[in-house]
């Protein structure tokens, strides 16, 4: 489905990924981990078109299409989903009017019928009972003013709402207790079919515990050093990332 | 030559002064003297204290000079070079819809605007076309019902001259400012609203079903009384963009709201802004007040700037009445070459009067803007109490925006609160909503409206809609 060869980028002058390579096949979750600064976020960032990064080298195709040449909303269309680490805010954007846009967007690029404010309405209903949350998230800005676990459960109501084919889910589980860990696991969970993969990029063993992945791969200066099951991130666990060579960057 | 001649060259001189064409033999020749105010009112078969009042205006204009405060720059306007007045029906605009800029009729056709529609806008006679006159009849009827008048201004003044002799130019004296004194001297049409003691308007009172007298030129006159316990809600304007032949408006607009009464303003503007280079744009200077004369009583404003190469704008309340509540809702846009300076006044005088700005500016492309704000609390206006919000939002790196708060108090017990912020669109926000599927320019027009949303939610829902499309519409292109 995804597949990433020798991919090299750079933030100005500096080179942050250095030849990476990542194979994702369909159904597949895989879990990404790595220090703090290893380009874990630039990697989503890359993968996802954002501006400002610059591809040296390396390709990215998904279900066959090269994806680099792909503008964000294009990406969106294919089906590649990211939520972000920082969740932006929008004020004064209410966040089903926003969901509503996207998902016709989306639906539109596609070919796809758009959906009418009752459809949409009842598949929200839907999709917030199943990830046990409130409803008052729909009537609030994008994002504005929420906590930092609200704005990571926003992320994943959104995903829910637009399944997508390949989700990035960047550190959704940092800072969350563990009720909100719950919902995050119980949205990947419930997205999880043959059809659809997610990478999960996380700083820790415990989203684990609830996401069973499939392979678990070490992020460390720019490039995948190592990958496993899912022993390995017991492993790390255990040994932190010293163990592989991989200190924490300066 | 003196006053009478000079009437009588201009309505009957077919030489001096005479008409330009047969098909253009409603439209004065350019120039503005005395005889010329005289032949307008004499045109309009207006009664003496009418002609009297033009008068003295024109007599004051004369001794004044052009402002020039305002942070706006365009070429001298000559005054002697412009025709005032053409009558209402006059033949020489456009014949069909060929012969309007493509790009006007692009932006009627995003909003959804119908032909016939589109026709009366761009000015071409539509008379029989369709049924705005019968839903008009039924409207006059329905307002008649509850002793709401609602005509044109000339109506009123052979109608109701009582009313009008009273309240004209209470509110915006002659002496205001240039742009009201010229308008004083030479109006040529507007409307007038009265509401009776205790009614509540039963509709919304829009322009759009005034579409068969919309030629009311570019020196209009609006007049808007509320009688004690009274409500009116008025809307202004048209989210179409509106074509004009004339460059200079100056129009006046003055609410008066008695004891208890509460008088809603809106206004969506969309005159023509120019072409890229802001040729051919129009010169929006406007004088707008509402006078909160009796206590409890409510003015509020709402305004959504979208057109004109320059406006020149600051809709404002005299907070007289004790108690009495005075807003200012704002969204004002300025792209391309636009210039805006624009804001509100706060004249709190009465006991515990309160006052809500909201201002929100942005700026794209070259556009200009400058936000202009009044704050006074009088000596004697125990307990006011203002909040003022100023939002700029810039679009790009070439536009810019100015707010210049003034806040004179004279009583200490006011309650004063302002908040101003600037920002960019961040990248930030654009791909987040690039990536959740949202092209560029949808990703600009939905955080803009978020922007705005506090404005709208003020507008009248059919209104809010337009406004918001129109929004999006006016800032296609603006982030490349
Ligand atoms: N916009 C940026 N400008 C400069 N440096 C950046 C920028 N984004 C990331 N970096 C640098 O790139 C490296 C990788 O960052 P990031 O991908 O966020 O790491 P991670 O998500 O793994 O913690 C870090 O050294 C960080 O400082
Ligand atoms: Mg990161």
């Amino acid at each position: 489905m995804l597949s990433v060869k020798g991919l090299k980028a750079n933030v100005g002058d500096k080179e942050i990924l250095k030849g990476l390579d990542l194979e994702i096949g369909r159904g597949e979750v895989h879990a990404i981990m790595g220090p703090n600064g290893s380009g874990k976020s630039t990697l989503a960032h890359v993968l996802s078109g954002r501006e400002g990064y610059t591809v040296t080298g390396g390709s990215v195709t998904f279900e066959g299409q090269d994806l680099l040449d792909l503008e964000p909303e294009a990406r969106a269309h294919l089906g590649l989903f990211l939520a972000f680490q920082y969740p932006v805010e929008l004020p004064g954007v209410n966040n089903t009017y926003f969901l509503k846009a996207a998902l016709n967007a989306i639906r539109k690029a596609r070919g796809e019928p758009e959906l009418d404010a009752v459809s949409f309405l009842r598949l929200m209903k839907e999709k917030l009972k199943v990830l046990h949350l409130d409803d008052s998230l729909l009537k609030r800005p994008v994002n504005f003013g929420f906590s930092g676990g609200e704005k990571k459960r926003n992320e994943i109501f959104q995903m829910a709402i637009l399944e997508p084919k390949l989700a990035i889910l960047d550190e959704t589980d940092s800072g969350l207790d563990i009720d909100a860990l719950r919902i995050v696991a119980d949205g990947v969970n419930a997205l999880r079919s043959p059809e659809r993969s997610v990478i999960l990029v996380t700083h820790y063993q415990r989203l684990l515990d609830y996401i069973q992945p499939d392979y678990v791969h070490v992020l460390a200066k720019g490039q995948i050093i190592r990958s496993g099951g899912k022993e390995l991130a017991l492993e790390l666990e255990d040994k932190g990332y010293g163990w592989l060579g991989a200190e924490e960057a300066a | 030559m003196s006053a009478s001649t000079a009437v009588e060259a201009i309505v009957e001189s077919e030489y001096e002064h005479g008409f330009i064409t047969e098909i253009e033999s409603d439209t004065f020749l350019p120039g503005l003297d005395e005889g010329v105010v005289r032949a307008i009112s004499a045109r309009k078969g207006e009664p003496e204290f009418l002609l009297e009042y033009r008068l003295r205006a024109f007599r004051h204009w004369q001794t004044l000079a052009t402002p020039r405060w305002a942070h706006v720059h365009y070429p001298e306007i000559d005054y002697q070079a412009i025709s005032y007045f053409s009558a209402p029906k006059s033949q020489d605009g456009p014949k069909s819809l060929d012969e309007i800029d493509p790009a006007l009729r692009e932006t009627y056709n995003k909003l959804g605007i119908p032909i016939e529609e589109q026709m009366a806008l761009s000015g071409i006679a539509v008379d029989a076309v369709f049924d705005s006159v019968s839903v008009a009849t039924t409207f006059r009827t329905k307002l008649a019902e509850a002793g709401v008048i609602f005509c044109a201004i000339s109506e009123a003044v052979h109608d109701y001259p009582d009313l009008i002799k009273q309240h004209l130019g209470s509110v915006v004296p002659h002496t205001d400012n240039f742009y009201a004194a010229l308008n004083a001297a030479v109006f040529s049409d507007g409307t007038f609203v009265y509401v009776p003691k205790g009614v509540r308007c039963p509709m919304e009172l829009s322009t759009y079903f005034r579409i068969n007298a919309r030629n009311t030129g570019q020196f209009e006159r609006t007049l808007i009384v509320a009688e004690a316990g009274s409500h009116v809600s008025y809307l202004e304007g048209c989210t179409a963009p509106m074509r004009d032949e004339n460059q200079l408006h100056a129009a006046v607009v003055e609410l008066i709201a008695m004891d208890d009464a509460e008088i809603k303003y809106s206004t969506v503007q969309n005159w023509y802004p120019g072409d890229a280079q802001g040729r051919g744009g129009i010169y929006n200077f406007v004088t707008k007040r509402g006078d909160c004369r009796g206590a409890r009583s409510k003015i509020s404003w709402t305004q959504v700037e979208t057109g004109s190469a320059i406006t020149w704008k600051y809709p404002s309340c005299l907070l007289r009445g004790d108690d009495s509540v005075g807003e200012f809702y704002s969204v004002a846009v300025t792209k391309g070459r636009q210039q805006a300076d624009t804001g509100t006044k706060m004249i709190h005088l009465g006991r515990n009067t309160r006052s809500t700005i909201v201002s929100k500016g942005i700026s794209a492309g070259e556009g200009q803007q400058t936000y202009r704000g009044l704050v006074r609390i009088a000596a004697k206006a125990q307990g006011a109490r203002n909040h003022t919000q100023c939002d700029s939002l810039l679009i790009g790196d070439r536009c810019a925006a100015n707010t210049f708060p003034y806040i004179e108090v004279k009583n200490p017990s006011a309650q004063m609160e302002h908040e101003a912020t600037t920002s960019k669109i961040s990248d930030d926000q654009l791909f987040y909503c690039r990536s959740r599927g949202l092209t560029t320019e949808d990703s600009v027009s939905m955080i803009v409206n978020g922007f705005c949303k506090q404005v709208f939610n003020q507008l009248p829902m059919e209104f809010a809609v337009e406004a918001q499309k129109l929004l999006s519409i006016s800032l296609e292109g603006a982030v490349g």
